[in-house]
Protein backbone atom coordinates (compact mmCIF):
# COMPACT_ATOMS: atom_id res chain seq x y z
CA UNK A 1 0.00 0.00 0.00
CA UNK A 2 1.50 3.33 -0.94
CA UNK A 3 0.19 6.79 -1.37
CA UNK A 4 -0.54 6.08 -4.70
CA UNK A 5 -2.78 3.24 -4.15
CA UNK A 6 -5.90 5.39 -4.98
CA UNK A 7 -5.02 5.03 -8.53
CA UNK A 8 -5.02 1.75 -8.64
CA UNK A 9 -7.78 1.97 -11.21
CA UNK A 10 -6.18 3.56 -13.18
CA UNK A 11 -2.54 1.58 -13.05
CA UNK A 12 -4.42 -1.77 -14.10
CA UNK A 13 -5.32 0.18 -17.35
CA UNK A 14 -1.58 1.64 -17.73
CA UNK A 15 -0.21 -1.55 -17.36
CA UNK A 16 -2.66 -3.44 -20.02
CA UNK A 17 -1.79 -0.15 -22.04
CA UNK A 18 2.22 -0.64 -21.30
CA UNK A 19 1.95 -4.43 -21.96
CA UNK A 20 0.81 -3.45 -25.83
CA UNK A 21 3.53 -0.87 -26.20
CA UNK A 22 1.02 1.55 -26.51
CA UNK A 23 3.40 4.07 -24.89
CA UNK A 24 5.80 5.07 -28.16
CA UNK A 25 9.53 6.14 -27.68
CA UNK A 26 10.39 7.34 -31.16
CA UNK A 27 14.20 6.04 -32.26
CA UNK A 28 14.35 9.18 -33.93
CA UNK A 29 12.26 11.75 -35.72
CA UNK A 30 13.51 11.96 -39.50
CA UNK A 31 11.52 14.87 -40.70
CA UNK A 32 7.71 16.24 -40.39
CA UNK A 33 6.49 13.00 -41.62
CA UNK A 34 8.60 10.22 -40.61
CA UNK A 35 10.22 8.92 -37.67
CA UNK A 36 12.17 5.56 -36.99
CA UNK A 37 10.39 2.92 -34.03
CA UNK A 38 11.90 -0.28 -33.47
CA UNK A 39 14.35 0.57 -36.17
CA UNK A 40 11.88 0.47 -38.76
CA UNK A 41 10.76 3.59 -40.96
CA UNK A 42 7.25 4.71 -40.06
CA UNK A 43 5.02 7.92 -41.32
CA UNK A 44 3.74 10.01 -38.62
CA UNK A 45 0.26 10.69 -38.94
CA UNK A 46 -0.77 11.38 -35.29
CA UNK A 47 1.83 14.47 -34.73
CA UNK A 48 -0.05 17.86 -35.19
CA UNK A 49 2.57 19.06 -37.54
CA UNK A 50 -0.20 21.01 -39.17
CA UNK A 51 2.20 23.24 -41.77
CA UNK A 52 5.07 20.64 -41.41
CA UNK A 53 7.78 23.38 -39.63
CA UNK A 54 9.23 21.29 -37.34
CA UNK A 55 12.12 21.20 -39.96
CA UNK A 56 11.72 24.06 -41.82
CA UNK A 57 15.64 25.31 -42.65
CA UNK A 58 14.75 28.90 -42.06
CA UNK A 59 13.09 28.42 -38.65
CA UNK A 60 15.88 25.88 -37.91
CA UNK A 61 18.75 28.43 -38.28
CA UNK A 62 16.84 31.53 -36.51
CA UNK A 63 16.62 28.94 -33.37
CA UNK A 64 20.20 28.34 -33.78
CA UNK A 65 21.24 31.55 -33.85
CA UNK A 66 19.14 33.10 -31.22
CA UNK A 67 20.62 30.26 -29.04
CA UNK A 68 23.91 30.93 -30.34
CA UNK A 69 23.64 35.09 -29.63
CA UNK A 70 21.45 34.77 -26.00
CA UNK A 71 21.61 30.96 -24.51
CA UNK A 72 19.78 28.16 -24.14
CA UNK A 73 17.01 29.66 -21.81
CA UNK A 74 16.01 32.90 -19.81
CA UNK A 75 16.38 31.15 -16.32
CA UNK A 76 13.36 34.02 -15.02
CA UNK A 77 9.87 34.39 -15.54
CA UNK A 78 8.18 37.15 -17.92
CA UNK A 79 8.14 39.38 -14.74
CA UNK A 80 11.50 38.75 -13.33
CA UNK A 81 14.59 38.21 -15.31
CA UNK A 82 12.79 36.44 -18.26
CA UNK A 83 11.41 39.32 -21.00
CA UNK A 84 13.64 39.71 -23.70
CA UNK A 85 13.52 41.82 -26.61
CA UNK A 86 12.11 39.00 -28.95
CA UNK A 87 9.33 37.82 -26.50
CA UNK A 88 8.22 41.76 -27.17
CA UNK A 89 8.87 41.07 -30.44
CA UNK A 90 6.70 38.03 -30.85
CA UNK A 91 3.46 39.07 -28.97
CA UNK A 92 3.29 42.18 -30.97
CA UNK A 93 3.48 40.02 -34.62
CA UNK A 94 0.90 38.35 -32.86
CA UNK A 95 -1.15 40.76 -31.77
CA UNK A 96 -0.65 42.30 -35.67
CA UNK A 97 -1.25 38.93 -37.19
CA UNK A 98 -4.53 39.04 -35.61
CA UNK A 99 -5.28 42.70 -35.80
CA UNK A 100 -5.41 42.84 -32.32
CA UNK A 101 -4.30 45.35 -30.25
CA UNK A 102 -2.86 43.49 -27.14
CA UNK A 103 -0.77 39.82 -27.35
CA UNK A 104 0.60 37.69 -24.34
CA UNK A 105 2.60 34.95 -24.39
CA UNK A 106 2.77 31.81 -22.47
CA UNK A 107 5.62 29.27 -22.04
CA UNK A 108 2.90 26.65 -23.06
CA UNK A 109 -0.39 26.09 -24.27
CA UNK A 110 -1.83 23.90 -21.53
CA UNK A 111 -0.48 27.41 -19.56
CA UNK A 112 -2.64 29.65 -21.27
CA UNK A 113 -5.92 28.21 -20.92
CA UNK A 114 -4.60 28.30 -17.13
CA UNK A 115 -3.78 31.39 -16.68
CA UNK A 116 -6.35 33.04 -18.95
CA UNK A 117 -9.58 31.08 -17.72
CA UNK A 118 -8.53 31.38 -14.22
CA UNK A 119 -7.65 34.89 -14.16
CA UNK A 120 -10.71 36.63 -16.19
CA UNK A 121 -13.24 35.52 -14.94
CA UNK A 122 -13.16 35.29 -10.73
CA UNK A 123 -15.91 34.87 -7.39
CA UNK A 124 -19.33 35.60 -8.39
CA UNK A 125 -18.62 35.10 -12.16
CA UNK A 126 -19.90 32.31 -14.45
CA UNK A 127 -17.71 30.69 -17.07
CA UNK A 128 -19.78 28.51 -19.30
CA UNK A 129 -17.70 25.52 -20.95
CA UNK A 130 -18.61 23.41 -24.09
CA UNK A 131 -18.60 19.63 -22.80
CA UNK A 132 -16.09 18.16 -24.83
CA UNK A 133 -13.30 20.80 -23.46
CA UNK A 134 -9.58 19.99 -23.29
CA UNK A 135 -8.10 19.23 -20.24
CA UNK A 136 -6.72 22.08 -20.31
CA UNK A 137 -9.86 24.59 -20.03
CA UNK A 138 -11.29 22.30 -17.64
CA UNK A 139 -8.01 22.84 -15.15
CA UNK A 140 -8.32 26.53 -16.21
CA UNK A 141 -11.68 26.30 -14.97
CA UNK A 142 -10.86 24.46 -11.50
CA UNK A 143 -7.67 27.20 -10.95
CA UNK A 144 -9.85 30.32 -10.99
CA UNK A 145 -12.89 30.73 -8.84
CA UNK A 146 -15.90 31.30 -10.80
CA UNK A 147 -18.51 28.95 -10.89
CA UNK A 148 -18.52 26.67 -13.98
CA UNK A 149 -21.35 25.56 -16.22
CA UNK A 150 -20.95 22.95 -18.61
CA UNK A 151 -23.01 22.98 -21.76
CA UNK A 152 -23.57 20.39 -24.18
CA UNK A 153 -21.28 20.07 -27.32
CA UNK A 154 -21.62 22.27 -29.75
CA UNK A 155 -24.96 23.04 -28.81
CA UNK A 156 -25.72 26.90 -28.95
CA UNK A 157 -29.46 26.44 -27.65
CA UNK A 158 -28.44 24.35 -24.75
CA UNK A 159 -25.57 27.62 -24.03
CA UNK A 160 -28.73 29.84 -24.38
CA UNK A 161 -30.91 27.95 -21.79
CA UNK A 162 -27.60 27.69 -19.56
CA UNK A 163 -27.36 32.18 -19.76
CA UNK A 164 -31.20 32.45 -19.56
CA UNK A 165 -30.96 30.34 -15.90
CA UNK A 166 -28.25 33.00 -14.77
CA UNK A 167 -30.58 35.98 -15.71
CA UNK A 168 -31.01 38.12 -12.77
CA UNK A 169 -27.51 37.22 -10.92
CA UNK A 170 -24.54 39.81 -11.07
CA UNK A 171 -21.26 38.58 -12.49
CA UNK A 172 -19.91 38.59 -16.20
CA UNK A 173 -20.23 35.59 -18.45
CA UNK A 174 -17.25 33.82 -20.47
CA UNK A 175 -18.34 31.45 -23.07
CA UNK A 176 -15.34 28.94 -24.18
CA UNK A 177 -15.74 27.34 -26.97
CA UNK A 178 -12.31 25.65 -29.57
CA UNK A 179 -11.79 26.11 -33.05
CA UNK A 180 -11.63 22.40 -34.11
CA UNK A 181 -11.76 19.75 -31.46
CA UNK A 182 -8.90 17.59 -30.73
CA UNK A 183 -10.55 14.54 -30.60
CA UNK A 184 -13.17 14.35 -33.45
CA UNK A 185 -11.76 17.31 -35.52
CA UNK A 186 -15.05 19.03 -35.58
CA UNK A 187 -15.66 22.83 -35.76
CA UNK A 188 -17.54 24.76 -33.13
CA UNK A 189 -21.23 25.98 -34.46
CA UNK A 190 -19.17 29.77 -33.83
CA UNK A 191 -21.80 31.69 -35.09
CA UNK A 192 -24.61 30.68 -33.57
CA UNK A 193 -22.85 30.47 -30.90
CA UNK A 194 -21.48 34.51 -31.31
CA UNK A 195 -25.01 35.35 -31.77
CA UNK A 196 -25.72 34.01 -27.92
CA UNK A 197 -23.33 35.53 -26.96
CA UNK A 198 -24.28 39.18 -28.09
CA UNK A 199 -27.94 38.45 -27.53
CA UNK A 200 -27.25 37.51 -23.46
CA UNK A 201 -24.61 40.14 -23.41
CA UNK A 202 -21.53 37.74 -22.70
CA UNK A 203 -17.63 37.44 -23.44
CA UNK A 204 -16.51 35.00 -25.63
CA UNK A 205 -13.08 32.99 -25.81
CA UNK A 206 -12.31 30.74 -28.87
CA UNK A 207 -9.00 28.31 -28.45
CA UNK A 208 -7.74 28.06 -31.99
CA UNK A 209 -4.94 25.39 -30.59
CA UNK A 210 -6.16 23.07 -33.51
CA UNK A 211 -7.25 25.74 -36.20
CA UNK A 212 -4.56 28.31 -36.01
CA UNK A 213 -2.61 28.23 -39.47
CA UNK A 214 -5.18 25.58 -40.33
CA UNK A 215 -8.94 27.53 -40.67
CA UNK A 216 -9.42 31.26 -42.29
CA UNK A 217 -8.41 32.79 -45.11
CA UNK A 218 -5.43 34.26 -43.41
CA UNK A 219 -5.03 30.85 -41.70
CA UNK A 220 -6.39 33.18 -38.23
CA UNK A 221 -8.72 30.26 -37.56
CA UNK A 222 -12.46 29.36 -36.85
CA UNK A 223 -12.90 33.09 -35.53
CA UNK A 224 -12.00 34.16 -39.05
CA UNK A 225 -13.46 31.14 -41.31
CA UNK A 226 -16.65 32.00 -39.40
CA UNK A 227 -16.77 35.74 -39.88
CA UNK A 228 -17.13 36.25 -36.52
CA UNK A 229 -13.49 38.06 -35.53
CA UNK A 230 -15.34 40.75 -34.01
CA UNK A 231 -17.67 38.75 -31.72
CA UNK A 232 -14.62 36.85 -30.31
CA UNK A 233 -13.72 38.79 -27.19
CA UNK A 234 -10.04 36.93 -26.30
CA UNK A 235 -8.23 33.98 -28.60
CA UNK A 236 -5.96 31.56 -27.01
CA UNK A 237 -3.71 29.46 -28.99
CA UNK A 238 -0.23 27.29 -28.85
CA UNK A 239 2.63 27.18 -31.12
CA UNK A 240 3.04 23.38 -30.46
CA UNK A 241 1.25 22.72 -33.91
CA UNK A 242 1.24 24.73 -36.84
CA UNK A 243 3.84 26.83 -35.64
CA UNK A 244 6.34 23.52 -34.62
CA UNK A 245 7.72 24.78 -31.24
CA UNK A 246 6.16 24.95 -27.65
CA UNK A 247 4.51 28.09 -25.95
CA UNK A 248 1.02 29.65 -26.33
CA UNK A 249 -1.04 32.79 -26.12
CA UNK A 250 -3.76 35.05 -25.78
CA UNK A 251 -4.86 38.52 -27.98
CA UNK A 252 -7.53 40.48 -27.52
CA UNK A 253 -8.43 43.86 -27.49
CA UNK A 254 -9.66 44.60 -24.14
CA UNK A 255 -8.05 47.51 -23.32
CA UNK A 256 -6.70 46.88 -19.99
CA UNK A 257 -5.46 43.37 -20.67
CA UNK A 258 -2.13 44.04 -19.51
CA UNK A 259 -2.71 44.31 -16.15
CA UNK A 260 -2.74 40.14 -16.90
CA UNK A 261 0.75 40.47 -16.50
CA UNK A 262 0.52 41.26 -12.90
CA UNK A 263 -2.54 38.90 -11.73
CA UNK A 264 -2.15 35.79 -13.93
CA UNK A 265 -0.06 33.73 -11.72
CA UNK A 266 0.31 31.01 -14.52
CA UNK A 267 2.25 33.68 -16.54
CA UNK A 268 4.56 35.29 -13.70
CA UNK A 269 5.54 32.45 -11.40
CA UNK A 270 6.88 29.90 -14.52
CA UNK A 271 9.98 30.61 -16.61
CA UNK A 272 9.72 32.21 -20.15
CA UNK A 273 10.10 30.44 -23.09
CA UNK A 274 14.11 30.05 -23.85
CA UNK A 275 15.16 32.66 -26.61
CA UNK A 276 15.74 29.51 -29.39
CA UNK A 277 11.86 29.13 -29.13
CA UNK A 278 10.54 32.40 -29.81
CA UNK A 279 12.87 33.02 -32.45
CA UNK A 280 11.59 29.58 -33.99
CA UNK A 281 8.07 30.38 -33.40
CA UNK A 282 8.83 33.84 -34.88
CA UNK A 283 10.17 32.10 -38.25
CA UNK A 284 7.19 29.81 -38.20
CA UNK A 285 4.69 32.26 -38.05
CA UNK A 286 6.39 34.79 -40.81
CA UNK A 287 5.86 31.54 -42.87
CA UNK A 288 2.06 30.75 -41.61
CA UNK A 289 1.73 34.18 -43.34
CA UNK A 290 3.60 34.53 -46.17
CA UNK A 291 3.32 30.81 -47.86
CA UNK A 292 -0.32 30.17 -47.88
CA UNK A 293 0.19 27.35 -50.16
CA UNK A 294 0.63 25.41 -46.58
CA UNK A 295 -2.31 25.45 -45.79
CA UNK A 296 -4.04 24.09 -49.58
CA UNK A 297 -1.69 20.85 -49.07
CA UNK A 298 -2.86 20.34 -45.87
CA UNK A 299 -6.56 20.98 -46.52
CA UNK A 300 -5.96 18.60 -49.85
CA UNK A 301 -4.05 15.91 -47.41
CA UNK A 302 -6.60 16.10 -45.04
CA UNK A 303 -9.84 15.81 -47.89
CA UNK A 304 -7.95 13.06 -49.22
CA UNK A 305 -7.59 11.10 -46.21
CA UNK A 306 -11.05 11.40 -45.03
CA UNK A 307 -12.73 10.94 -48.66
CA UNK A 308 -10.41 7.73 -48.81
CA UNK A 309 -11.47 6.30 -45.36
CA UNK A 310 -15.21 7.26 -45.32
CA UNK A 311 -15.22 5.30 -48.63
CA UNK A 312 -13.54 2.00 -47.10
CA UNK A 313 -16.73 2.44 -44.80
CA UNK A 314 -14.48 3.65 -41.77
CA UNK A 315 -16.88 5.70 -39.11
CA UNK A 316 -14.85 8.47 -38.96
CA UNK A 317 -15.64 12.46 -37.20
CA UNK A 318 -18.68 15.09 -39.09
CA UNK A 319 -15.86 16.86 -40.85
CA UNK A 320 -12.55 16.60 -43.13
CA UNK A 321 -10.38 18.57 -40.81
CA UNK A 322 -6.92 18.12 -40.43
CA UNK A 323 -7.94 15.68 -37.42
CA UNK A 324 -9.69 12.85 -38.86
CA UNK A 325 -10.88 10.03 -36.07
CA UNK A 326 -11.89 6.69 -36.77
CA UNK A 327 -13.99 5.20 -34.18
CA UNK A 328 -13.27 1.73 -32.78
CA UNK A 329 -16.00 -1.06 -31.66
CA UNK A 330 -13.96 -1.25 -28.51
CA UNK A 331 -10.83 -1.12 -26.40
CA UNK A 332 -9.81 -4.25 -27.90
CA UNK A 333 -9.93 -3.75 -31.49
CA UNK A 334 -8.65 -0.33 -31.27
CA UNK A 335 -5.25 -1.36 -29.83
CA UNK A 336 -4.93 -4.34 -32.16
CA UNK A 337 -5.96 -2.01 -34.77
CA UNK A 338 -3.77 0.41 -33.64
CA UNK A 339 -0.54 -1.94 -33.13
CA UNK A 340 -0.99 -3.64 -36.92
CA UNK A 341 -0.68 -0.11 -38.19
CA UNK A 342 2.57 0.56 -36.04
CA UNK A 343 4.06 -2.56 -36.85
CA UNK A 344 3.03 -1.95 -41.15
CA UNK A 345 5.12 1.26 -40.42
CA UNK A 346 2.28 3.84 -39.76
CA UNK A 347 1.95 5.55 -36.40
CA UNK A 348 -1.06 7.38 -35.23
CA UNK A 349 -2.45 7.74 -32.23
CA UNK A 350 -4.43 5.47 -30.18
CA UNK A 351 -7.07 7.57 -27.88
CA UNK A 352 -9.49 5.43 -25.20
CA UNK A 353 -11.77 7.27 -22.25
CA UNK A 354 -11.43 9.17 -20.71
CA UNK A 355 -9.52 11.41 -23.23
CA UNK A 356 -12.25 10.61 -25.71
CA UNK A 357 -16.24 11.87 -26.31
CA UNK A 358 -18.93 9.84 -25.41
CA UNK A 359 -16.74 7.16 -24.06
CA UNK A 360 -15.62 6.13 -27.59
CA UNK A 361 -12.09 4.14 -28.93
CA UNK A 362 -10.40 6.16 -31.77
CA UNK A 363 -7.55 6.04 -33.98
CA UNK A 364 -7.02 9.79 -34.05
CA UNK A 365 -5.01 10.99 -37.06
CA UNK A 366 -3.60 14.37 -37.80
CA UNK A 367 -2.60 15.63 -41.19
CA UNK A 368 0.23 17.37 -42.33
CA UNK A 369 0.93 19.53 -45.25
CA UNK A 370 4.10 18.43 -45.86
CA UNK A 371 2.67 14.88 -46.42
CA UNK A 372 3.28 13.70 -49.44
CA UNK A 373 0.13 12.34 -51.79
CA UNK A 374 2.03 9.12 -51.42
CA UNK A 375 2.30 8.95 -47.57
CA UNK A 376 -1.52 9.55 -47.87
CA UNK A 377 -2.53 6.69 -49.85
CA UNK A 378 0.27 4.82 -48.55
CA UNK A 379 -1.60 5.64 -45.00
CA UNK A 380 -4.83 4.70 -46.94
CA UNK A 381 -3.19 1.27 -48.14
CA UNK A 382 -2.32 0.56 -44.69
CA UNK A 383 -6.05 1.35 -43.50
CA UNK A 384 -7.30 -1.21 -45.72
CA UNK A 385 -5.12 -3.89 -45.02
CA UNK A 386 -5.33 -3.85 -41.33
CA UNK A 387 -9.14 -3.62 -41.62
CA UNK A 388 -9.29 -6.87 -43.88
CA UNK A 389 -6.93 -8.41 -41.89
CA UNK A 390 -9.01 -8.08 -38.51
CA UNK A 391 -12.25 -8.77 -40.81
CA UNK A 392 -13.35 -4.93 -39.46
CA UNK A 393 -13.83 -3.32 -43.18
CA UNK A 394 -17.15 -5.56 -43.60
CA UNK A 395 -18.67 -4.77 -40.63
CA UNK A 396 -18.05 -1.37 -40.70
CA UNK A 397 -19.45 -1.33 -44.20
CA UNK A 398 -22.70 -2.69 -43.40
CA UNK A 399 -22.99 0.14 -40.16
CA UNK A 400 -22.24 3.09 -42.51
CA UNK A 401 -22.76 6.56 -39.98
CA UNK A 402 -20.55 8.98 -38.30
CA UNK A 403 -19.38 8.88 -35.04
CA UNK A 404 -20.46 12.15 -34.25
CA UNK B 1 -38.74 14.16 -19.53
CA UNK B 2 -41.90 16.40 -20.05
CA UNK B 3 -43.66 13.49 -19.96
CA UNK B 4 -42.69 13.01 -16.36
CA UNK B 5 -43.63 15.75 -14.95
CA UNK B 6 -47.04 15.40 -16.96
CA UNK B 7 -46.72 11.78 -15.14
CA UNK B 8 -45.99 13.28 -11.60
CA UNK B 9 -49.25 16.23 -12.21
CA UNK B 10 -51.33 13.35 -13.20
CA UNK B 11 -50.69 11.17 -10.38
CA UNK B 12 -50.86 14.06 -7.69
CA UNK B 13 -48.16 13.41 -6.01
CA UNK B 14 -48.28 15.30 -3.24
CA UNK B 15 -45.35 15.68 0.12
CA UNK B 16 -42.14 17.19 1.10
CA UNK B 17 -40.74 18.49 -1.91
CA UNK B 18 -37.75 15.49 -1.39
CA UNK B 19 -40.21 13.16 -1.45
CA UNK B 20 -41.07 14.32 -4.87
CA UNK B 21 -37.43 15.00 -6.49
CA UNK B 22 -36.89 12.07 -4.84
CA UNK B 23 -39.67 10.42 -7.17
CA UNK B 24 -38.69 12.36 -10.37
CA UNK B 25 -35.02 11.81 -9.71
CA UNK B 26 -35.62 8.17 -9.68
CA UNK B 27 -37.64 7.80 -13.22
CA UNK B 28 -34.67 9.31 -14.80
CA UNK B 29 -32.36 7.34 -13.26
CA UNK B 30 -34.73 4.49 -14.90
CA UNK B 31 -34.62 6.33 -18.27
CA UNK B 32 -30.75 7.18 -17.95
CA UNK B 33 -30.42 3.67 -17.24
CA UNK B 34 -32.90 1.89 -19.09
CA UNK B 35 -34.01 -0.54 -16.40
CA UNK B 36 -35.95 0.07 -12.87
CA UNK B 37 -33.80 1.14 -9.66
CA UNK B 38 -34.35 0.96 -5.90
CA UNK B 39 -32.91 4.48 -4.72
CA UNK B 40 -32.74 6.04 -1.03
CA UNK B 41 -30.61 9.01 0.24
CA UNK B 42 -28.22 6.61 0.94
CA UNK B 43 -27.34 5.46 -2.53
CA UNK B 44 -24.40 6.09 -4.16
CA UNK B 45 -24.40 7.39 -7.87
CA UNK B 46 -21.55 5.72 -8.97
CA UNK B 47 -20.91 2.76 -6.74
CA UNK B 48 -24.43 1.54 -6.02
CA UNK B 49 -25.81 2.83 -9.71
CA UNK B 50 -22.69 1.76 -11.90
CA UNK B 51 -22.58 4.74 -13.57
CA UNK B 52 -19.34 5.81 -15.31
CA UNK B 53 -18.70 9.12 -16.08
CA UNK B 54 -20.05 9.10 -19.16
CA UNK B 55 -23.44 8.08 -17.64
CA UNK B 56 -23.16 10.21 -14.81
CA UNK B 57 -22.99 13.43 -17.19
CA UNK B 58 -25.80 12.74 -19.42
CA UNK B 59 -28.21 11.86 -15.85
CA UNK B 60 -27.33 15.71 -15.04
CA UNK B 61 -27.70 16.97 -17.59
CA UNK B 62 -31.33 15.06 -17.80
CA UNK B 63 -31.48 16.40 -14.34
CA UNK B 64 -30.36 19.86 -15.20
CA UNK B 65 -33.07 20.15 -18.34
CA UNK B 66 -35.55 18.58 -15.86
CA UNK B 67 -35.51 21.27 -13.19
CA UNK B 68 -34.37 24.22 -15.76
CA UNK B 69 -31.14 24.18 -13.23
CA UNK B 70 -27.76 24.38 -13.73
CA UNK B 71 -25.76 22.57 -11.62
CA UNK B 72 -22.18 23.88 -11.16
CA UNK B 73 -19.44 21.65 -11.43
CA UNK B 74 -17.89 21.98 -7.81
CA UNK B 75 -21.71 21.54 -6.78
CA UNK B 76 -21.19 18.28 -9.27
CA UNK B 77 -18.44 16.86 -7.61
CA UNK B 78 -19.59 17.14 -3.89
CA UNK B 79 -22.47 15.25 -5.21
CA UNK B 80 -22.02 11.42 -4.36
CA UNK B 81 -24.99 10.40 -3.09
CA UNK B 82 -28.80 10.69 -3.75
CA UNK B 83 -29.69 12.39 -0.49
CA UNK B 84 -26.44 14.87 -1.77
CA UNK B 85 -28.80 15.24 -5.29
CA UNK B 86 -31.98 15.96 -4.18
CA UNK B 87 -30.11 19.02 -1.69
CA UNK B 88 -28.72 20.30 -4.76
CA UNK B 89 -31.72 20.35 -6.47
CA UNK B 90 -33.50 22.01 -3.63
CA UNK B 91 -30.84 24.52 -3.08
CA UNK B 92 -30.82 25.36 -6.93
CA UNK B 93 -34.32 25.76 -7.77
CA UNK B 94 -35.38 27.60 -4.36
CA UNK B 95 -32.32 29.99 -5.60
CA UNK B 96 -33.66 30.26 -9.26
CA UNK B 97 -37.43 31.22 -7.33
CA UNK B 98 -35.69 33.93 -5.35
Amino acid sequence: MTILAKHAAQRVVYEELHSHGVDVQFDSVLSPTEGMLNGRKTILLGTNNYLGLTFDPDCISEAIEATRSQGTGTTGSRVANGTYGSHIKLERALAEFYGREHAMVFSTGYQANLGVLSTLVGRGDHLLLDADSHASIYDGSRLGHSEVIRFRHNNPDDLYKRLRRLAGQPGDRLIVVEGIYSMLGDTAPLKEIAAVKRETGAYLLVDEAHSLGVLGEKGRGLAEAAGVEADVDFIVGTFSKSLGSVGGFCVSDSPDFDVLRLVCRPYMFTASLPPGVVASTLQALSKLQSEPALRANLMHNARRLYDGLQAMGFETGPEANPIIAVAMPNQETAVAFWKLLLESGLYLNLAIPPATPTDVCLLRTSVSAAHTLQQIDTALATFADVGRRLGFLDSQKRRAGGVA
Amino acid sequence: MRQIRQLALVENKVGPPEKVIRDDISTIFEQVLGHPVNISDRTDIVEDLGMDSLGVMNFVMAIEDFYDISIPLDRIAQIQTVGDLIHAVEDLRSGTQQ
